[in-house]
């Protein structure tokens, strides 16, 4: 149960969602972009955020797109991951996904709520990390396509108002050999103690990661030392994780040092499941 | 027709599939307030302001209730505020009610209140409360109202100290030649019921104080709502429907003080005190902790001499029936073993958690864990098989127990036939461990289980049968339907004694303390042995009346009559007789005279020759009998990542008899899940400040479906000669052994021993690297 | 506070109900239409006792906003009548308390008209959104498995 009230809007482009925020901004309201709302509602009962206008975005055409144009995979931001995970036209994206909540859960969450969420692991935006996807994003300036690892820093660098649109793929990406490796503190259930996506392009390892800081993050500083072919795999894993880019999480989940030790195993697992893709 | 022991479906079946089952919540009144709780953010914490004016001036509040001028309360010990006024001593701790219109309004106004906190030192475990220098979670904890034989320790932590004293504890020792000295401990959980607890309540014109609860005792509430607040018994009318699910959680009473207090500063309207999942697990009471040691000793050919045990119980902030559970740990102390000399100092202690509620199996499984983790220990020791060191020491009728009960066939269930079977289950003979590849192994854990309910001496259940005019019953227990089935199987009963259909037998589901007979709690796994016999006698009180009007009729004596199919008929001549449909209300003659009228049968059944325990050696009967069993579990581990898979797990348990096997399956396997998801996965979370960490279903986990392993269930039948059909308790031993099985198996399979709880791949990581936390 | 008229349609009937957008539709089904089969049991998307069907999907009642539903078909547990999935929760035993069966039959019924040949896997991806403390599961497996592939259980687990 939400304590507050808010009004409900629905429009039907992305021009009228950006123009009604910020009309909603002038007059004083603090609006909210409504995707999935699994985080507003149930944030906002626990009082942890507060609106008092949220604009649905999933009566927008172009944020429920799922299709390929030319090269390039389009996945709209409202598209729920079910859906995504039922049409599985980006399988890296569907295997990182269907770990995420529950199915049931899943039917309500979308993808841009997923990846502009205030829950830190955001898992669905590590294949578009590795991918280096595009995003397109609207503005009151009219929409405009940015590569993500300029835009998604610890989270999406949006200006007040800014609306995810579009999240777009290159089938190259799409169709290099990938993993997903979830782990959890005890079996099938539960947010990660890590979660680590890898893909292989032009026989380049690239990694992201979330659950092992408190943010998703590609690891660039890590790679290098990931692709070091030189030396044996145990030590390009020992040297990589010494390149971890930030504080690493101790809490309920698991601790640091724990979720070290994870690391360096599920980073041995990539490399072994990315074989025998490549062999597949 | 339908026998003893046959799947018959529940009676609430249909209720239940197509949503029209009604629980506490789900009934609601125009007109009803509701309240909201101000909860403690900390753990310890000096109030020094409350101010609530904000909150007041929201329109639609009713009251708002900060707690002056309340009784403390609480079971054995009134330590309790019923709200919070001075200071806070748990997280979750309730400090001020609003009742308003709507549960919005109510959550926005309780949003405005504020209070000002001096944060305290918290009490972090049992064994920091009990640390010289610790800091005092109550001040003064000896001048509270309490019950005879409780004695607090002044200015400790120590709320109640339990001693058991059998044999001669130094003889013991002399005798010993092999000895294991271990600990063990983990944290308070949850008991997560799906349905969290609520309550409504009425204070009507005359007086009577009308409480709607999701509870396991309303009889209790009765009783405790005259003890704290002097409201005439008579007067409290207690209506508890369907409840989704208790696990002893629900056998407390919290939820219906707050409730009845937010009635009374609103004129006596209908107020409803829900519980959010939050609030259920922290603020509501929880599953107990425990901090263990366990000291044994044995020949080398290996039987147990001596055990030696300190149990410190984490009774947390409030005792409520923390004091009885650790009393409970103590008069199980040991596993079900013949030892001539026991000691046991079992406390209980105040800490800044929550304060504990009973949990399936009350303080067994817990006490268990440690028990049978050191027979473990103990087994390798000696170098004989563990299964084997328990089928040696195995108690027997004879034997006696901590609290020197000597046993006989009937209160003893048959633990070496549950050894032997279990061993064959988990297909034992194939080794412990087994490795699969150079990362992965198999391995197998066992523990034995017993367990007697500690319940009140002279607890009582009754019963009601009335007939309908067309011959079939309407049956009224005191016992809640909480998912046992127990009302299910008590018309079963009756309809063997009635030799009826037990579709003929119309079960009342909800209870109501005015007119429903008293079943003093449905906990304990007591329901189908109390209100069974309440419910046999009552069938043959009614069978008494139908014979004594048939003999009227048939002018026949009431020894030459016989009942079946509905019917009164005469023994050497069946087709003279009466069906019960012409008898039931009253028979009329063709003439128009009548005789007779309504038949109703009462019966109800009180405990015998329990006793209270000797202050001193502990030395006294607390329960009428001893239900056994043996366990097993099988793990996939893997060696690199300290994960597990939990492949098969095994229970073959001495019910006495079954009454309803897909029933006595289910609670079977229903507690083992709970009992491997209590070993594997759950615990509270605390910070550093003794916060909980994990107060909801995302971050605190029951088992999920396709985590649980394969079950294999098993019963013994060894009656226990009192209860109806010589059925035992069924709905707690699952759960048992559970998680010290678990804990041996992966203690052989990592190859170190695992003293804490829950199991996670973590824990198991940093004991076998040896990192601290 | 501003409550606004919507229709919405349950069960196969629309009703117009004056709500707050910011009631979920859990909160709207029990307590403007008196539909309680469906439950809160954490209000927070974790547990699934108030799961129901919009459209074709599962959807955890309490994670929907009653607004977001107008337009679309709601079904509760209310409007099942006599589907094999309920018969078969009696048939296995697959509930104590029953506080979580309303729940688990919707997303089971939901399965069933989804993917009626779901396997092991997919059966356990959809089932695993609700949680039931009573059963060990066993049951509950058995029932759903009962419903789907005429019952075969030639999946593996």
């Amino acid at each position: 149960m939400i304590p507050f009230d808010f009004d409900y809007y629905k429009p039907s482009s992305v021009e009228e969602a950006v123009r009604l925020f910020e009309s909603l901004r002038q007059q004083g309201k603090q609006p909210m972009y409504f995707s999935g709302g699994t985080e507003i509602i149930t944030f906002g009962r626990l009082d942890y955020l507060y609106t008092n206008a949220v604009i649905d975005i999933k009566g927008i055409s172009k944020c429920q797109m799922m299709t390929f144009k030319g090269e390039n995979l389009y996945l709209g931001a409202a598209v729920s991951l079910s859906e995504i995970e039922e049409a599985n036209l980006f399988p890296l994206l569907t295997k990182t996904s269907s770990e995420v909540a529950d199915h049931t859960a899943r039917t309500k969450v979308t993808l841009g709520g997923n990846i502009c969420g205030k829950i830190f692991y955001r898992e669905a935006v590590l294949p578009f990390l590795v991918s280096e996807s595009e995003v397109v994003i609207a503005s009151r300036e009219g929409e405009e396509t940015r590569p993500i690892l300029d835009v998604f820093q610890k989270s999406l660098q949006l200006e007040e108002g800014e609306c995810l649109v579009q999240l777009v793929t290159n089938k190259k990406m799409i169709e290099a050999a990938n993993i997903s490796i979830k782990r959890r503190r005890q079996w099938d259930t539960g947010y990660p103690v890590i979660t680590v996506v890898g893909i292989k392009v032009d026989g380049q390892l690239r990694v992201a990661i979330s659950g092992l800081c408190s943010f998703p993050f590609r690891a660039k500083e890590m790679e290098p030392f990931l692709n070091d072919t030189k030396r044996p795999l145990e030590e390009r894993v020992s040297l990589a994780i010494r390149h971890v880019p930030a504080e690493v999480l101790h809490d309920s989940e698991a601790s640091s040092d724990y979720r070290m030790f994870v690391l360096k195993n599920t980073l041995l697992d990539v490399f072994e499941g990315l074989e025998m893709e490549e062999v597949r | 027709m339908e026998n003893i022991g046959d799947s018959v479906i529940r009676k609430e079946a249909l209720e239940k599939v197509t949503g029209k089952a009604k629980y506490t919540h789900d009934e609601r009144t125009k007109g009803m307030f509701y309240a909201k709780k101000v909860i403690s953010p900390y753990a310890h914490a000096k109030m020094t302001a409350k101010d609530t004016s904000e909150a007041r001036k929201v329109k639609g509040v009713r009251a708002v209730i900060t707690g002056e001028n309340l009784p403390l309360i609480g079971e054995e010990v009134r330590d309790r505020p019923p709200i919070a006024t001075d200071k806070v001593r748990y997280h979750g701790e309730v400090v001020a009610l609003v009742v308003a219109d709507t549960p919005e309004v109510a959550k926005r106004a309780a949003n405005l209140i504020h209070v000002s906190y001096q944060p305290l030192p918290t009490v972090q475990s049992p064994s920091h409360a009990i640390e010289a220098n610790a800091p005092l979670v109550h001040e003064n904890v000896a001048e509270y109202e309490k019950d005879e034989g409780i004695e607090p320790i002044p200015k400790s932590n120590i709320s109640n100290h339990t001693k058991i004293r059998k044999g001669d504890i130094e003889k013991g020792w002399r005798e010993s030649e092999v000895t294991v000295d271990e600990s063990f401990s983990f944290s308070p959980s949850d008991h997560t019921a799906m349905e969290t607890r609520s309550a409504k309540a009425e204070i009507k014109a005359n007086g009577s104080v009308v409480i709607d609860t999701s509870s396991q005792a309303p009889f209790m509430v009765k009783k405790l709502m005259n003890d704290y607040f002097g409201i005439e018994v008579g007067k409290v009318i207690v209506n508890t429907p369907l409840v989704g699910g208790g696990y002893g959680g629900k056998a407390s009473v919290q939820q219906e003080i707050l409730a009845y207090i937010a009635s009374k500063a609103v004129g006596g309207r209908q107020v409803e005190v829900f519980y959010s999942r939050e609030e259920d697990m922290i603020t509501a009471p929880c599953h107990i902790g425990l901090d263990a040691k366990v000291k044994l000793g044995a020949t080398k050919e290996g039987t147990l001499k001596v055990a030696e045990i300190v149990y410190l119980f984490d009774g947390g902030a409030y005792s409520d029936k923390a004091i009885h559970l650790s009393r409970a740990g103590a008069v199980d102390c040991t596993g079900p073993y013949k030892i001539d000399h026991v000691k046991c100092d079992s406390y209980s202690v105040y800490t800044n958690h929550p304060y504990p509620a009973p949990y399936r199996g009350f303080s067994h499984s817990e006490v268990l864990f440690a028990f049978e983790r050191t027979m473990d220990i103990l087994a390798k020791k000696l170098h004989i098989d563990p299964l084997q060191l328990r089928e040696k020491n195995a108690i027997l009728p004879g034997h006696t127990t901590p609290t020197q009960v000597r046993l006989n066939r009937s209160t003893i269930g048959h633990v070496p036939k549950c050894i032997e079977k279990v061993k064959k289950l988990i297909n034992w003979d194939e080794g412990e461990l087994v490795e699969v590849n150079d990362r992965i192994v198999r391995a197998k854990g066992v523990s034995c289980l017993w367990k007697t309910s500690t319940i009140p001496t002279d607890s009582t259940s009754g019963a009601i049968l009335t007939f309908n005019e067309d011959g079939t019953v309407n049956l009224m227990s005191g016992v809640v339907e909480i998912g046992t089935a127990t009302k299910t199987v008590l018309a079963q009963m009756v309809a063997d004694r009635l030799r009826i259909d037990v579709r003929d037998v119309h079960v009342r589901m909800k209870v109501d303390t005015q007119t429903t007979p008293e079943h003093w709690k449905t906990v304990a796994s007591r329901g189908t042995f109390m209100a069974g016999r309440a419910a046999l006698a009552a069938a043959d009180d009614a069978l008494t009346q139908l014979k004594k009007i048939a003999s009227t009729i048939l002018r026949a004596r009431v020894d030459d009559l016989d009942v079946g199919n509905g019917r009164v008929f005469l023994r050497e001549e069946p087709s003279v007789g009466l069906e019960f449909k012409d008898i039931a209300y009253g028979y009329t003659y063709p003439n128009g005279n009548a005789i007779g009228g309504q038949i109703i049968g009462r019966g109800n059944y009180i405990l015998r020759h329990l006793t209270e325990l000797d202050p001193e050696t502990g030395k006294g009967n607390p329960g009428p009998e001893w239900s056994v069993g043996a366990q097993a579990i099988e793990v996939e581990f893997d060696r690199r990542d300290y994960t597990y898979k939990m492949l098969r797990a095994a229970s073959v348990i001495d019910v006495g008899k079954v009454l309803n096997e897909k029933s006595a399956r289910g609670q079977v396997t229903g507690a083992m899940s709970m009992g491997l998801a209590f070993g594997g996965r759950e615990t509270f979370v605390f910070d550093e400040q003794a916060r909980v960490l994990n107060p909801r279903l995302r971050t605190y986990r029951p088992i999920h479906y396709g985590e649980h392993p394969e079950y294999i269930v098993e019963f013994v039948e060894t009656p226990h000669i009192d209860a109806p059909y010589g059925a035992r308790g069924a709905g707690e031993q699952g759960l048992l052994g559970m998680p010290a099985a678990l804990g041996n198996a992966l203690s052989t399979a990592v190859g170190v021993p695992l003293r804490q709880l829950p199991l996670t791949p973590e824990l198991i990581w940093r004991t076998k690297e040896g990192i601290g936390e | 506070m501003t409550k606004v008229a919507v229709t919405l349609n349950v069960n196969g009937e629309e009703s117009e109900v004056l709500i707050r957008p910011a009631d979920t539709l859990l909160d709207v089904l029990r307590e403007n239409l008196g539909l309680t089969g469906s439950k809160p049991g954490c209000l927070n998307g974790d547990c699934g006792a108030c799961t129901v069907i919009v459209g074709k999907k599962p959807m955890k009642s309490c994670l929907m906003l009653a607004i977001e539903a107008v337009d679309q078909n709601v079904t509760t547990i209310e409007g099942l009548t006599d589907a094999t999935v309920q018969r078969a929760f009696v048939e296995h035993f697959a509930f104590q308390c029953g506080y979580c069966t309303p729940g688990f039959i919707m997303n089971v019924h939901s399965l069933k008209e989804n993917h009626p040949e779901a396997d092991g896997e997919t059966i356990k991806s959809w089932m695993d959104s609700n949680i039931c403390r009573c059963t060990g599961y066993e049951e509950i497996e058995a029932a759903v498995k009962s419903v789907l592939y005429g019952g075969q259980e030639h999946h593996k687990r």
